[in-house]
């Protein structure tokens, strides 16, 4: 068994809910924890603040960013509503406003919505959970610098001209072939960067919920946010791999020249609309669902009853993920494609209202059984129930294929789209904002400010966007930088532009609000809503540390239900209430038990987040402007970076096996294998990464359902010997991995180093067997699909391999300076998992190139 | 201000604002050429019917769901057990959708084989190409060759219509929001739509895929007419112009062929045959110019001719403002003459 394993199951064995402290420790002793711990926690001041990777910081710092990109996004808005305002107008050219609708969209999508809903998760969850902080601090912060790095270039481009135009959803040919302009590959390049920090946020949000919880808080009495933030992290990691694809294979055709979307080489432009729109309609559902849990934690709140129905919620909110990535057709009915489709993804469209309306009647049911206080949080929650509902109901409408034939690319799917949107994420952001503003920096916003604010949004939006129904039916497409006078859109989009407006003053009162300096208000009282979950238990202002100790929970609403829950955290009579060693930590539990396994040391501050954003950056960004030396440079040193921060921050070996962490319980410091957060997280990306494989053989798939001759017959290559030899290869290499895990369990030096060289050779010769395949039978991937399919799974493999290799070199070292050993395996052991999902892309890519046309 | 009387001049705001709103929409009305709502093909009007009855539907629900909300805010705690809350649950967020999405599935999905069904053999058949930023269509014929023109369709009342829709360029999609559903035109693909018009009068068509800078600008005309006329209207499309005669005009056939307009544009029964631009052999008698963008007036001609990418933004035509003015007013007067 792995370090760690033994003593867990014994934990576990004997388990029950362990009572706080009899006593609290004396006020001397509890006075020198709080110093240790303000030490240990302290937010670093003057420019190291920017190296911080405390979640209240990140938090903060993504929260703001996000905003920020949705005022610009609004502005952008303001400008398409003056253009429209009236008709045959000249305010904004169409060049222009070709850049400003296609940025617009693209920024509230990658850089407000979905952000947003990382950024709330990373400032709340731990606090939720009764945590100090997310499992990889440092994850976060990298995270957020990626996202701000794409951010300022997606919204810097519009200033120089150079901002994309092809929409949102960027269809080819129009982006491959008919824009050479740099647009295109800045919109590929700012969403590389979200998409890296997505996968990221997905790897805490779910290692978060479901191993960093305080003991006791079995997996049913998580807060509903935690459910609702674990099922879009799980959407995330087979949603965005899709549009990973699809963005590499557009970048591609578009530098290079292979062909993939363009017909005249045997591409499709249709294959771009599966992958988006496989990516695109989970998409929205993965920034609804967390919007919606910050409902779920309002309402009760304020009905001041536990919500009803707490596990129809959770049932609909799992199947409203899963039954999300049935959907993505009902973008493409127009497309020709056959009946029985139209049909299918028609129901399994209104299928999906189905979960949608338990969770609104589970939250209407919560009001029934509560005595509701008004507040501003309640106005917005309400608010977007109306709007959202609306929407929904148009979504129904829309899903019915018929009447989609006559909506569909019209104003009312702009329409439909805002009123899900801004009911669905909006207006529970606001809610969130009048709600939680307390736990970032202990001030209240305003009441009064805040019914005005209401107001204004909601009579501005409905006035906006209500009769974009009917300008919609009337006949006016989508993506209209103008319309003539006189076709009957006249006075409806004036009208629009009046709301928008109006819409706009309220946005601009809150972030007058927000801005307002509030020194002379005084701090909010401490739990100011009379709340029930443990985020609530924060001070105002908060402590650097979070929770001054982590509690042990029995209830879902433990601050309402658990007796001197307050007084025992304050005291420290729980787990955690010290940092002796001056260093950070939070506790590991058990999924469904909340058994705590381990005492986990995290990270504290460092600009190493920072810099590896850049790096990783410098990569997409050199490559987007086809400096290809640069970027190289740039990714040869984002490695380097990287390698330093897992060798300095990661398996560090302990000064002690185990540690008391309080009321008698002593845990391992140091886990490794099934129960590690560190397997945890290889994994969850592994899964990311093998979706984004199979999307990539669902390309080559897609090609042989509508092309005759695909693969071309007699084949042209690869041949199978090559691939062949070089499976051969490579699942040796995948064998010695995990011969040389086990030799180093067993202590065996020798056998370890020789087994990873041998592997390393297998690896370098392996690759070069799979390269050899296409390129000795001569395939050209600029100039059919079938040899640019083949070359990129080729391609893609040999990445994968050149990265588990590394992965062996960083083992090897890690064992030679003594930072990896027999029992503290960690770093072999995440690299056989890595080695494992590679030796299946290697089998898959073997069985597809050199064994399908075989059977074809 | 008490808490209830609050609480009522909210409510009582927020319907009169609905009023209002409802009002105004009502006002401005579902008519025009354009609108879904004003159907003139069968197609488009049973995807008018199926529309109202989902409104009708969709304005009964929200007004209950939301009352119901409102109605659980204002009132007091109840205990609810866990039956009665199941029951509310699971029958309003579960059964009775079901039953409504089930019941309008199939009312709507028994509609889907009308829509996408061709049109019977023998019918007329049209094929559309979308271009950059215009409308080429073919007359398929039965007999000889197809007849060509662009941005301008004329449809027999009353009979089924096959379009043939197609683009070797960037997606486009080709909609007659009065007459049916839309179709994109996909590269590399052939994709069709059926439709039968049912009034007679003169509608507009737009692209409903964005394709570009002049997306907006990417209109044509239909018009709808009697069988005889009809058939009219198509055996003079399918013949040749006629040479000019008057002297002006011809000065400008002659320009039109030196000038290199006959590299890009075809006009039949002269050696102008370029397929690059659209055929102008009858572009006289159009509706419009330039895709729906300019009214048939020989200013516009000029205007065209003269400014082009400043009319029409991204076009690929080139403008010939390097005429002289004279020149120009030769080509516009032989193109209004080339009906």
């Amino acid at each position: 068994m792995n370090a760690g394993g033994e003593e867990l199951a014994a934990a576990a064995a004997k388990r029950r809910d362990s009572e706080p402290l009899a006593e609290a420790p004396t006020e001397e002793v509890r006075r020198a924890q709080e110093e240790r711990l303000m030490r240990t926690w302290q937010t670093p001041g003057g420019w190291r603040y920017w190296s911080s990777a405390n979640n209240s910081d990140v938090g903060l710092w993504y929260t703001a960013m996000a905003f920020f990109f949705f005022l610009f996004a609004g502005v952008l808005a303001l400008l398409m509503r003056i253009q429209l305002a009236v008709p045959d107008n000249d305010f904004l050219s169409a060049e222009l406003y070709n850049q400003v609708f296609t940025v617009h969209g693209s920024v509230m999508m990658f850089l407000f919505a979905l952000p947003l809903f990382e950024a709330i998760a990373v400032l709340l969850l731990p606090q939720m959970l009764g945590a100090r902080d997310l499992p990889f601090p440092r994850l976060s912060a990298f995270g957020f610098w990626c996202f701000l790095l794409g951010g300022v270039f997606l919204c810097g481009s519009i200033f120089f001209d150079a901002a994309p135009h092809g929409g949102w959803f960027m269809y080819p040919p129009l982006t491959s072939r008919y824009q050479p302009d740099i647009g295109a590959d800045i919109w590929l390049l700012g969403f590389s960067f979200i998409e890296v920090a997505a996968i990221a946020a997905a790897v805490e949000m779910i290692v978060g919920t479901l191993k960093c919880r305080p003991p006791g808080m079995r997996i049913n009495l998580i807060p509903l946010y935690a459910w609702y933030v674990l099922v879009a992290a799980a959407m995330i990691l087979f949603a965005f791999p899709p549009l990973i694809v699809g963005s590499m294979l557009l970048e591609i055709e578009r530098a290079f020249g292979w062909q993939f979307f363009d017909p005249e080489g045997g591409g499709d432009p249709l294959l771009w609309q599966h992958l988006f729109w496989l990516f695109g309609h989970p998409e929205v559902y993965i920034v609804f669902l967390p919007s919606v849990a910050l409902i779920a934690m309002i309402v009760p709140t304020f009905a001041r009853t536990p919500v009803v129905g707490y596990s129809w919620v959770v049932l609909s909110a799992v199947g409203t993920g899963f039954l999300s990535f049935g959907l993505w057709v009902h973008h493409m009915f127009t497309t020709g494609l056959p009946g029985i489709s139209l049909g299918l993804f028609s129901a399994a469209s209104q299928a999906v209202a189905i979960p949608t309306g338990v969770q609104i009647f589970c939250l209407i049911a919560t009001l029934a059984a509560g005595r509701v206080t008004r507040s501003v949080p309640m106005l917005f929650a309400l608010g977007s129930l109306m709007i959202f509902v609306l929407g929904g109901l148009t979504g129904v409408m829309v899903a019915m294929v018929p009447f989609d034939f006559q909506a569909h690319d019209t104003f009312f799917v702009v329409a439909h789209l805002h009123y899900v949107m801004v009911g669905g994420v909006i207006f529970p952001m606001l809610a969130g904002f009048y709600y939680f503003f307390p736990l970032c920096n202990g001030r209240q916003l305003s009441a009064r400010l805040g019914k005005i604010a209401f107001w204004l949004t909601f009579i501005g939006f409905n006035v906006t966007f209500f009769p974009m129904h009917l300008t919609g039916l009337r006949g006016m497409p989508r993506r209209v930088f103008t319309y003539p006078a006189n076709a009957g859109f006249d006075a409806l989009n004036f009208v629009s532009t009046v709301g928008a407006f109006i819409m706009a003053t309220g946005v601009a009162v809150i972030v007058w609000d927000v801005f307002r300096p509030k020194g002379k208000q005084g701090y909010s009282p401490r739990n100011p809503w009379g709340a029930g979950t443990l985020e609530w238990l924060q001070e105002m202002p908060g402590k650097p540390w979070g929770i001054r100790s982590v509690p042990e929970i029995d209830s879902r609403y433990p601050l309402w239900d658990q007796p001197n829950l307050l007084r025992d955290v304050d005291e420290g009579r729980f787990y955690l209430p010290d940092a002796q060693e001056e260093l950070r930590e939070t506790l590991v539990t058990s999924v469904i038990d909340a058994v705590p396994q381990q005492c986990l040391r995290l990270p504290g501050s460092s600009f190493i987040p920072m810099l590896a954003a850049l790096t990783t950056g410098g990569f997409f960004i050199f490559g987007t402007y086809h400096l290809w030396w640069l970027a190289l440079a740039s990714l040869v040193l984002a490695i380097g970076v990287i390698w330093y921060w897992l060798w300095t921050g990661t398996a560090i070996i302990p000064e002690t096996e185990e540690k008391d962490v309080g009321l008698g319980l002593k845990l391992p410091i140091y886990v490794s294998g099934v129960a590690a957060i560190g397997w945890w997280a290889m994994f969850i990306t592994m899964l990311a990464d093998l979706t984004a494989f199979v999307s990539l053989v669902f390309g080559y798939f897609f090609f042989w359902t509508i092309h005759d001759d695909f693969p071309p017959d007699p084949s042209p290559g690869p041949g199978v010997f090559w691939p062949t030899v070089a499976a051969a290869m490579l699942l040796g290499a995948w064998v010695l991995t995990m011969l040389a895990r086990h030799w180093n369990r067993r202590d065996r030096p020798v056998a370890f180093y020789f087994g990873l060289a041998i592997a390393a050779a297998l690896e370098v010769a392996g690759s070069g067997a799979l390269i050899a395949g296409p390129w000795v039978t001569g395939l050209d991937p600029t100039t059919d699909v079938y040899p640019a399919t083949v070359w990129l799974l080729v391609l893609w493999t040999v990445c994968h391999v050149a990265v588990g290799l590394i992965m062996q070199l960083y083992c090897v070292a890690r064992r030679m300076a003594g930072r990896m050993t027999a029992r503290h395996n960690a770093d072999i052991i995440n690299t056989t998992l890595y080695w494992h999902f590679t030796a299946l892309t290697v089998a898959m890519t073997v069985a597809v190139i050199a064994g399908f046309p075989l059977v074809d | 201000m008490s808490e209830t009387w609050h609480r009522r001049l909210t409510f009582r705001r927020m319907g009169n604002i609905c009023r209002l709103g409802l009002g105004v929409l009502w006002l401005m009305g579902c008519s025009g050429n354009q609108s879904t709502l004003d159907p003139a093909g069968r197609e488009a009007e049973r995807i008018a019917i199926l529309f109202w009855c989902m409104v009708v539907g969709a304005a009964v629900i929200w007004l209950s769901v939301i009352g119901l909300a409102l109605y659980c805010v204002r009132a007091p705690a109840e205990s609810f057990s866990r039956r009665r809350a199941s029951v509310l649950i699971i029958g309003g967020g579960a059964v009775v959708p079901a039953i409504v999405l089930a019941v309008l599935l199939v009312f709507g999905l028994a509609m889907l084989p009308g829509l996408v069904t061709p049109a019977p053999e023998g019918s007329l058949k049209i094929a559309v190409s979308g271009e950059l930023w215009w409308w080429r269509v073919r007359y398929l014929t039965t007999s000889g060759e197809p007849i060509e023109l662009a941005n301008e369709l004329h449809l027999p009342v009353g009979e089924p219509v096959e379009f043939q829709l197609e683009s070797d360029n960037v997606i486009h999609s080709f909609w007659i929001p009065s007459l049916a559903g839309k179709m994109d035109m996909i590269p590399g693909r052939v994709t069709r739509l059926a439709l039968t018009p049912t009034r007679i009068g003169v509608f507009r068509g737009v692209c409903a895929e964005y394709c570009g800078t002049a997306h907006a600008l990417m209109k044509f005309d239909v018009v709808v007419e009697e069988k005889p006329k009809f058939d009219d209207w198509l055996a003079h499309q399918s013949q040749l112009a006629k040479p000019a005669t008057e002297p002006v005009a011809k000065q400008g056939q002659d320009l039109f062929l030196a000038t290199g307009c006959h590299a890009c544009h075809t006009v039949r029964g002269t050696t102008a045959s370029g397929i690059v631009g659209p055929d102008l052999t009858h572009v006289g008698s159009r509706r419009s110019l330039a895709a729906g963008t300019l009214p048939n007036e020989p200013d516009e001609f000029r205007r065209w001719i003269a400014l082009t990418e400043e009319v029409k933004p991204g076009s690929h035509m080139p403008k010939f403002d390097m005429l002289p003015a004279e020149q120009r007013d030769a080509l516009a007067v032989y193109l209004k003459g080339l009906k």
